[in-house]
C-alpha cells in the first residue's frame, strides 16, 4: 500500500531532521499505520470567504468549536476600500460578512471587523498581532496561508471542510509533505527585492514544481532578509504548488516577534526563545529535493503571461512561443499571449500598463509601502496611469500615515485606500474592466483574476513604483 | 457524504494545462454562504465562448471532466470543487492536480484521478471521436475503463476506504479525541492564545 508518511530521507529516532520534519514531529497528535498523521493546529487564521459554510456544518452536527482561543478572524477578501464606515453596498458581501460576524458571535471567536484598527488581510494581521511564532502550525482557509511559514512555523492553506475539522477539533490528518530546499546565497544587485527572487524561483521550477512538498529557503540572502522580505518569498511558495514554505527562525525573528502585543512574557519568553532557537534544519539533514540559486544572477522580475510562473527578468523581451520545446507549454503560451494581448518579441520595458496596484499579503506591509514611497516621493504619477494603494492592515494604514507616506502617495496622484484584499483578486469594487492592463504587487496573474478580462503583469513594489511614473514597465534603475 | 465506488458516464475533453481554481469559479462568484448553486460560475469566463468545449452540445451530459496538467492550482477554494459537483461532474481526470484542490476534492466526495499524460491523450482522442463513449472511473478496482481499454490508477486505501464508505473524517477524528485532549495537555503554556485579546 502506499506508505502515507512519505518516505523521508531523514527517518528513524535520533537521525537529523530537517525543520519541517521537526515541526511536524512536535504536532503529531497520532499517528497509526496506514493512516495520514493526525496534527495539531496551533493558530486557527478564519475570514468571510471560506468558513460560512463550515460553521453551518458545525451547527447541523451540534458541534461546537473546540478551541476558540487559537482561532481568531477578520474580513478582508470581500470588503470595501471606500466608505468603510458606511455599510457594504453589494448586499451578496454584506450578507457574507454579517454571516461571519455572527458565526464569531455565536462561537465565541475574536473578531476584527471592518474600521477596527486590527482588521485587514489576514496574513498581514497574525504577524503584527504576534500570534504567528516560529515553530506553530498555522492554517487559513487561504492558500497564502504560506506567509506565516516566514516565523519558522508551518503554514498552509485549507479548503471549508478543512476549516470545519479545524474548528471541531484543532487537527487535520495529513499526509507528511516530501521536503525541498531552495537555497539562495549571495548579495542581491541594487533594486532587486524578495519579491523578485520569488518571481525568480517560481519562473525556474514551474507552477507544480512546489507540488507536494515544503520548501525551506535558505542560503545567505534569505538570512539578509527582513521579515517582511521574508513573508513576500514564503507568501508565493503555493505559486509555486507548495503548500507550504519555511525559513528556519534567527534573531531577526525573535526580535520582530518581540515588540508585538502576544510576544510571551517573562519567563515564557525564555522558554519559547530556548525552543525557537532548536528550530533550523541539523547538520547532514536530506532533503527529498534541493535547488540552488545565486543571487548576484537575479535581477527586477516581471510575469509576462497567465500563471506566475511565466516571468522573465525585466530587461527581456516577450517570449516566442515556438521557441519552447513542450507541447503543453507552448500552447499555454500561446493562449497567455493572445490573452494578455501581447506579441512575441517586445521588450517587456515598452509595455504600457493602465493601473499600479500597491497592496496585497504579498507586498501589502509598511516595507513595501515605504519602498515604494521612497521612489515616487516628490513626483507625480504618469497621466496616463491611475494607482491604487491598499495598506495590507488597518495598523499598517496608521503607521503609514504617522510617518507620512499617506501624503507621498496623495501628492503623486495615487488614491490612498483603506486596508483589505482589494483587486488581488478583484472581489470587492476593486477590480480592473475589460482589456486593463496593471503593474501589480500581488501574487497571481491569472486570467480574469483582478476583474473579467483584466491583464496583469506581477511585479516588486521598486517595479511598481518606477512603472507609476514613466506608464510602461520599468524599474527604478530606468528613472 | 455520498459513497462513491463506481462511476460510469461521458467525459469533456479540457485541452488546457494550469486550470487554475480562478479559472473553475472567479472570486466574484464566491459571496454565497451555501455549498449549493456554484454551478453558474463554473467556468464563467470561458463559458461565454460558444465554442468552448462545456458548451458544446455533445457534452453537455458530460460527468466526467478530463483535463490537462496541474488542474486546481492557486486559491484553496473549495467553491471550485462544489461549483464541479454542482454543475454534475463527479470526478476529474488529470496528470497532476495541485495539492490544496486535491485535498478538497477527496474531502468532498469529488473523485480525482491521477493517469498519465500519454493516458490523457488518448482518452481525449477517444472522446473527441465519440463524445458518447461511456467512461467508468471504478474506485473499487483503482481503474478507469473505456471500451476494452483498462487504464489502473493509485490511491492510498484510507481515503479510498473513507470515500467508498462516504465516512466523515471529522466524525473520525473524534473517535480519537481523547488523544487530542492528552496532547493539549502537553502543550507549552508559551504557545500563543488569541483570547484574551491583546493589543
Amino acid at each position: 500500500m502506499v506508505n502515507l508518511r512519505g518516505s523521508s530521507p531523514n527517518e528513524g529516532a535520533g537521525m537529523s531532521k530537517t525543520l519541517a520534519e521537526k515541526i511536524w514531529a512536535d504536532h503529531v497528535v497520532r499517528s497509526a499505520e496506514g493512516e495520514p498523521d493526525l496534527v495539531y493546529i496551533d493558530l486557527h487564521l478564519i475570514h468571510e470567504v471560506t468558513s460560512a459554510q463550515a460553521f453551518d456544518g458545525l451547527r447541523l452536527a451540534g458541534r461546537i468549536v473546540r478551541r476558540p482561543d487559537l482561532t481568531i478572524a477578520t474580513e478582508d477578501h470581500n470588503t470595501p476600500t471606500l466608505n468603510i464606515d458606511q455599510p457594504i453596498a453589494d448586499p451578496v458581501s454584506r450578507l457574507q460578512v454579517d454571516t461571519l460576524r455572527k458565526n464569531a458571535a455565536e462561537f465565541g471567536i475574536r473578531i476584527h471587523s471592518l474600521g477596527d484598527a486590527e482588521q485587514g488581510i489576514v496574513h498581514v494581521v497574525g504577524p503584527q498581532l504576534g500570534i504567528t511564532q516560529p515553530g506553530m502550525t498555522i492554517v487559513c482557509g487561504d492558500s497564502h496561508t504560506s506567509t506565516h511559514g516566514a516565523f519558522g512555523a508551518l503554514a498552509f492553506g485549507i479548503g471549508t471542510s478543512e476549516v470545519e475539522h479545524v474548528l471541531a477539533t484543532q487537527t487535520l490528518p495529513l499526509v507528511r509533505p516530501k521536503t525541498m530546499a531552495i537555497n539562495v546565497d549571495g548579495v542581491l544587485p541594487e533594486g532587486v527585492t524578495a519579491k523578485d527572487v520569488i518571481l525568480a524561483i517560481i519562473a525556474k521550477i514551474g507552477t507544480g514544481g512546489g507540488q507536494g512538498y515544503v520548501i525551506e529557503y535558505r542560503g545567505s540572502t534569505i538570512r539578509n532578509l527582513s521579515m517582511e522580505g521574508r513573508m513576500t518569498i514564503c507568501n508565493m511558495s503555493i505559486e509555486a504548488g507548495a503548500r507550504a514554505g519555511l525559513i528556519a527562525p534567527d534573531e531577526t525573528t525573535f526580535e520582530y516577534v518581540k515588540r508585538k502585543p502576544h510576544a510571551p512574557q517573562g519567563e515564557d519568553w525564555d522558554a519559547a526563545v530556548a525552543y525557537w532557537k532548536t528550530l533550523h534544519t541539523d547538520e547532514g539533514a536530506k532533503f527529498d529535493t534541493e535547488i540552488f540559486l545565486k543571487a548576484e544572477e537575479l535581477a527586477p522580475f516581471v510575469t509576462w503571461g497567465t500563471n506566475p510562473g511565466q516571468g522573465l527578468p525585466l530587461n527581456a523581451s516577450v517570449p516566442n512561443p515556438a521557441d519552447i520545446a513542450d507541447v503543453e507549454e507552448r500552447g499555454a503560451a500561446e493562449r497567455a499571449l493572445t490573452y494578455m494581448g501581447l506579441e512575441a518579441g517586445v521588450p517587456l520595458k515598452s509595455i504600457k500598463v493602465d493601473t499600479i496596484f500597491l497592496g496585497s499579503c504579498t507586498n501589502g506591509r509598511i516595507e513595501d509601502l515605504r519602498a515604494a514611497a521612497e521612489i515616487i516621493k516628490g513626483k507625480k504619477k504618469a497621466d496616463s496611469v491611475r494607482m491604487l494603494v491598499v495598506p495590507g492592515s488597518a495598523r499598517v494604514r496608521l503607521q503609514a500615515e504617522q510617518e507620512g507616506l499617506d501624503k507621498v502617495f496623495i501628492d503623486f496622484g495615487a488614491e490612498w485606500r483603506n486596508a483589505g484584499c482589494s483587486m488581488c483578486l478583484g472581489m470587492n469594487p476593486d477590480q480592473l474592466a475589460v482589456g486593463e492592463r496593471s503593474a501589480s504587487t500581488s501574487n497571481r496573474n491569472f486570467e480574469g483574476r483582478q476583474g473579467k478580462g483584466g491583464r496583469t503583469h506581477l511585479v516588486s513594489p521598486l517595479v511598481a513604483a518606477a512603472t507609476a511614473i514613466r506608464g510602461t514597465l520599468s524599474s527604478p534603475a530606468d528613472l | 457524504m455520498e459513497k462513491f465506488i463506481s462511476h460510469t458516464g461521458t467525459a469533456v475533453p479540457l485541452r488546457r494545462s494550469n486550470v487554475d481554481t480562478d479559472q473553475i469559479i472567479p472570486a466574484v462568484y464566491l459571496k454565497r454562504v451555501t455549498k449549493s448553486g456554484f454551478e453558474d460560475g463554473l467556468f464563467a469566463a470561458w463559458r461565454n465562448d460558444p465554442e468552448f468545449v462545456l458548451n458544446q452540445p455533445q457534452y453537455k451530459e458530460a460527468t466526467i471532466l478530463v483535463a490537462g496538467a496541474d488542474f486546481g492550482t492557486g486559491s484553496s477554494r473549495e467553491h471550485a470543487v462544489w461549483a464541479l459537483q454542482n454543475h454534475g461532474f463527479k470526478a476529474v481526470i488529470s496528470s497532476r492536480f495541485a495539492d490544496i484542490f486535491r485535498g478538497n476534492s477527496l474531502k468532498g466526495g469529488l473523485l480525482t484521478v491521477i493517469l498519465p499524460q500519454d493516458v490523457v491523450e488518448k482518452i481525449w482522442n477517444a472522446i473527441e471521436a465519440d463524445p458518447s463513449t461511456p467512461v467508468t472511473v471504478d474506485l473499487e478496482a483503482k481503474n478507469v475503463r473505456l471500451g476494452s481499454e483498462i487504464y489502473p490508477f493509485e490511491l492510498d486505501d484510507y481515503t479510498r476506504w473513507r470515500l467508498m464508505e462516504g465516512l466523515d473524517d471529522i466524525g473520525l477524528t473524534l473517535k480519537n479525541i481523547d488523544e487530542v485532549t492528552a496532547y493539549e495537555s502537553k502543550r507549552p503554556s508559551y504557545k500563543p492564545k488569541t483570547l484574551p485579546a491583546r493589543s
